[in-house]
């Protein structure tokens, strides 16, 4: 056995990870861990969808791809053991597959999160898993409503101006309320900014 | 505000992104450098998940598809411990598991292998680790399966893990192999790992762990990243 606690290597997540990792999403018989829906009626917040497609370098959108969120509540608190459960029918994370939608889209129904701590424009942490991936990778969403918020922003502002705009969910009004879009572009004059996480 | 950057992934572990034999990467691999984080709160802290996450038959792939009868196929178990960085445990997190059948075929509906469907085998499963950062899974051994990454290519017997640890720094989607898979040397999905680090992605037969008269046994032990604790923090 190893002792030199050397950090395990990350792999790809192959093709046939949904009867594991969202099965309910998919018709399969297990039950999530977590699904597309983060918030109830009586979550604290602004309702609001995130809608998004994985694209590849050749901007096919991605129909095997989970993608995971994290984020704090409406008042910028993330749900951690040690934090106080004030807010309990929300812990902040969701997960969704690309491949059940006909568009291949990521769903999200969740609450527009609050600004995290000083300095920090409110954002939601996005994890993208699939086939050909042989690690994980990370974003950050922000919001195109927030911009003042976001011109203070530490991390956005560490980001080359060209680039900035890949981490912005643009904000539309639907008939079922606020939705924010938010395209992950893998390689390309597009491709989003990755963090190194 | 100012502060340091977040130390980021180890890359003598993992793989790179861009792995030319592994074909699929090669239009979904980022293409550019990874942007730096500042290190914050935010980034030492990520879901949990209460004990209402796994139920009591999650961790036992031999009973949680079975309908009439038990699944096909070599029992085994496998076991081990979640650490971090110091070998120092990593208590109450949670491990998810999916795999193929004994036979190498999936549920997944996608799944075009002509290959059996084992109708007492679901292969998904989840386990939490205990205070000593154990957990424990009981199923039955992959089967290899083709796939189309080039000709005549056959995926070792492995398992696939999701592991959450402490933050979102510790997340890890992985990979468990077997001691001695002549497919491994094959395979550039495994290949594309640093060679120094392989190993670590290996479970050894353990007669210890084995349960007489019924299933063989494995041990695996997962060493998260993250930027962890030092040890004078412990
Ligand atoms: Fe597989």
């Amino acid at each position: 056995m190893s002792t030199d606690h050397g950090q395990t290597p990350s792999q790809a997540i192959g093709p046939f990870f949904a009867h594991g990792l969202i099965p309910e999403q998919y018709g399969y018989a297990f039950t999530s861990l977590a699904g597309t829906a983060l918030a109830s009626e009586r979550t604290m917040g602004e309702r609001v969808r995130i809608q998004g497609q994985v694209l590849d370098g050749e901007a096919v959108p991605v129909a095997d791809a989970l993608v995971e969120i994290w984020q704090a509540d409406a008042e910028g608190r993330y749900m951690h053991p040690a934090a106080p459960p004030r807010n309990v029918e929300f812990t902040g994370f969701g997960r969704a597959g690309t491949g059940a939608d006909p568009h291949n889209r990521f769903l999200f129904d969740t609450i527009k999160p609050g600004a995290p701590q000083t300095g920090h424009a409110p954002h939601i942490h996005v994890f993208v898993f699939m086939p050909g991936l042989l690690n994980h990778v990370s974003t950050r969403l922000y919001f195109s409503d927030e911009t003042s918020a976001n011109e203070r922003d530490n991390v956005l502002q560490s980001i080359a101006a060209v680039r900035r705009n890949t981490l912005i969910a643009l904000r539309e009004q639907s008939d079922e309320g606020a939705v924010y879009r938010f395209d992950i572009h893998m390689q390309g004059p597009l491709e989003t900014v990755f963090f190194d996480l | 505000m100012t502060s340091k950057p977040f130390p980021g992934r180890d890359w003598n572990s993992h793989p790179a992104y861009v792995s030319p034999d592994y074909r699929s990467s090669r239009l979904r691999a980022p293409s550019k450098p990874l942007q730096q984080l500042p290190d914050t709160p935010e980034l030492h802290a990520g879901p949990h998940f209460d004990g209402n996450a796994v139920r009591q038959l999650d961790n036992d792939l031999l009973k949680n598809g079975a309908h009439d009868g038990e699944p096909l196929g070599q029992r085994i178990v496998v076991t081990g411990r979640v650490l971090d960085q110091h070998g120092q445990p990593v208590p109450d997190t949670l491990i998810e598991i999916w795999q193929a059948n004994a036979a190498g075929r999936y549920i997944d509906r996608n799944d075009d292998n002509d290959a059996p469907l084992d109708p007492n085998f679901l292969g998904a499963g989840r386990a939490a680790t205990d205070a000593q950062g154990r957990y424990r899974f009981y199923t039955v051994k992959p089967g290899a399966y083709p796939w189309g990454n080039h000709h005549n290519a056959w995926r070792p017997n492995h398992i696939h893990l999701s592991v959450f640890g402490p933050s979102i720094a510790t997340r890890l989607v992985t990979q468990m192999y077997f001691a001695g898979d002549p497919l491994l040397e094959f395979d550039p999905i495994y290949l594309a790992v640093p060679a120094a680090a392989r190993h670590r992605l290996v479970a050894e037969y353990s007669p210890d762990v084995t349960e007489s008269g019924f299933a063989l046994g494995y041990i695996f032990d997962i060493v998260l990243g993250g930027a962890g604790k030092t040890p004078a923090q412990t």
